[in-house]
């Protein structure tokens, strides 16, 4: 049997998880594939939530069909689309259905996404999901009655470390960490100097944290992101590194870097784990674990 | 205080008005003359632009506060040309719209479309402050609205989406939070960024809301 993340997360190794990104329709064949191709390389795959906003297939749909291949999802939940019942309800069904990792998020405007006349619902926020989770566990949900049958999760949530003003993201964190969470994925970084000092911090609490790899696919990308994804920020060195690739090899040049990265992180013990994010390449995940040397 | 409001897409109240052609047209002269969007001018344009369309316009008012009881006295005034009119076309607020779709058999279509209770910073420039939540916590976020001034209305800090004190959703808006949080410092009261807050009562009224302040 597969170990489970939380086990992988207490055991004292460099621990790796990665994404899934359902599709936009009911063909989950590439999705089931990268599953098949990740589910024994990582310690547990995470299932975005109609991420950026875009309708598509329900995380909790992705998390059952990794339980199926034998994999260890890892559900994330965001606060848009679902009021307090609907939240617990999947709690519920997910715990029912031996998914034992969630990942509360508060989620990303409707104003970003494909449907942006939609009604944005933010009933709870991530801070209340992650006491949520709590809550069913010690057998009541959050209006105070009994369940018949409780929950068990590993909970965790999301820390921007280069988040400008950092000062109430980080209080934000110890919110997040008062409400239970045992784990952080954090939004993708690439100054490891300045994730370095994060951790300083960040090792005072009993949390373990995985440092968030976004894979670079271009310069092009790195700058895009550098401008419109917030708390995201791509050194020029690494811009510079990309624009340099020959013609075509720009892909390759990204998990380079990434794997680098991710063998700093290891070798260092800066963190506790990576959370490789290979938005829509997910194929190139086991490149950028050979390249880390994992 | 201001009802804003923003004059619908004309195409709207044309079809809106579609088998309407006798109109009597209300402004209001508070908010809706205040956001230039029902004061006196706007009515006589509104009138002239129905006539280009054919209409027969058979009277007009500003009423000086649609919304208040006042309303029913103003429509007595003015009876002959209401009674002539087979529609009114109300250019205040929705409170305003009630007010004279309580006195008037007739149909009442509203030419405004309401927005939000704000406040005006500049010439034509408001902003919302209160979405009346029935549980306010101004006093725990230095008088900032987390529930109007943040996009997600969330209760216990920012999300990850705060970008140098803007908000995700629009580079030109304040992350909310961002402010809650400076102005909690300035004041030496951050602990109260890490006070926890259980979700929110949506239903301290529920609706339709009625209350009886005695
Ligand atoms: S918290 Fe905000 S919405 Fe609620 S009453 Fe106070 S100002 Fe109004
Ligand atoms: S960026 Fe700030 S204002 Fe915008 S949704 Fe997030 S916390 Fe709220």
């Amino acid at each position: 049997m597969v170990p489970s993340f939380k086990e992988a997360l207490n055991s004292g190794k460099f621990v790796v998880t990665s994404e899934i990104g359902p599709p936009k329709g009911t063909n989950i064949e590439k999705m089931c594939h990268h599953i098949d191709l990740l589910k024994d390389m990582v310690d547990g795959l995470n299932v975005t939530d109609h991420q950026s906003s875009v309708m598509r297939f329900p995380s909790i749909g992705g998390c059952l069909a990794i339980k199926e291949q034998g994999g260890e999802p890892i559900l994330q939940m965001t606060c848009r689309d679902r009021n307090r019942l609907a939240l617990q309800a999947e709690l519920l069904l997910a715990h029912a259905r031996g998914i034992r990792n969630v990942l509360c998020l508060t989620g990303d405007a409707i104003l970003v996404g494909d449907h942006r006349e939609a009604k944005g619902v933010f009933d709870l926020d991530s801070v209340q999901l992650v006491r949520t989770v709590r809550q069913l566990e010690s057998g009541k949900d959050l209006g105070g009655n009994d369940l018949n049958g409780a929950v068990e999760f590993c909970a965790g949530a999301i820390v921007t470390p280069e988040a400008r003003p950092i000062e109430p993201q980080l209080i934000k964190f110890e919110n997040k960490v008062e409400a239970g969470a045992e784990f952080f994925q954090t939004q993708a970084i690439y100054d490891l100097d300045n994730f370095s000092k994060f951790m300083q911090y960040a090792r005072q609490f009993p949390v373990k944290v995985l440092a968030g790899i976004v894979l670079l696919t271009s310069a092009r990308m790195a700058k895009y992101m550098n401008e419109n994804v917030p708390g995201i920020f791509v050194p020029q060195n690494l811009i510079d590194e990309l624009t340099r690739a020959p013609k075509g090899e720009a892909l390759n040049t990204g998990i380079e870097i990434a794997g680098r990265m991710i063998a700093v992180l290891q070798k260092d013990s800066v963190c506790d784990g990576v959370h490789i994010m290979a938005i829509g390449r997910e194929e190139v995940v086991p490149d950028i674990l050979a390249a880390a040397g994992l | 205080m201001k009802s804003i409001t923003r004059q619908k897409p004309f195409n709207e109240i044309e079809q809106q008005l579609e088998d309407l052609d006798r109109i009597f047209i209300v402004g209001c002269g508070t908010c809706a003359t205040m956001t230039r969007t029902g004061g006196r001018e706007e009515v006589l344009e509104m009138k002239n632009r129905l006539q280009g369309l054919g209409k027969m316009v058979t009277g007009w008012i500003v009423i000086p506060t649609a919304c208040d009881e006042m309303t029913e006295v103003a429509f007595r005034e003015n009876n002959g040309a209401i009674q002539d009119a087979n529609s009114i076309l109300v250019m205040a607020c929705a409170l305003g719209v009630h007010r004279v779709s309580l006195y008037i058999g007739k149909p009442v279509i509203p030419a405004l479309d309401t927005l939000f209770i704000g406040i005006e910073d500049s010439p034509g420039d408001f902003h919302e402050v209160c979405a009346q939540c029935g549980q306010c916590v101004l006093g725990e976020t230095a008088g900032i609205c987390p529930i109007t001034a943040c996009h997600k209305g969330l209760l216990n800090g920012p999300c990850g989406g705060t970008n140098n004190g803007k908000c995700e959703v629009d580079k030109e808006k304040d992350c909310a939070w961002t402010l809650i949080y400076q102005r909690l410092k300035e004041q030496g009261r951050l602990d109260l960024m890490r006070k926890y807050r259980p979700p929110k009562n949506f239903q301290v009224v529920p609706r339709p809301k009625v209350a009886r302040i005695v």
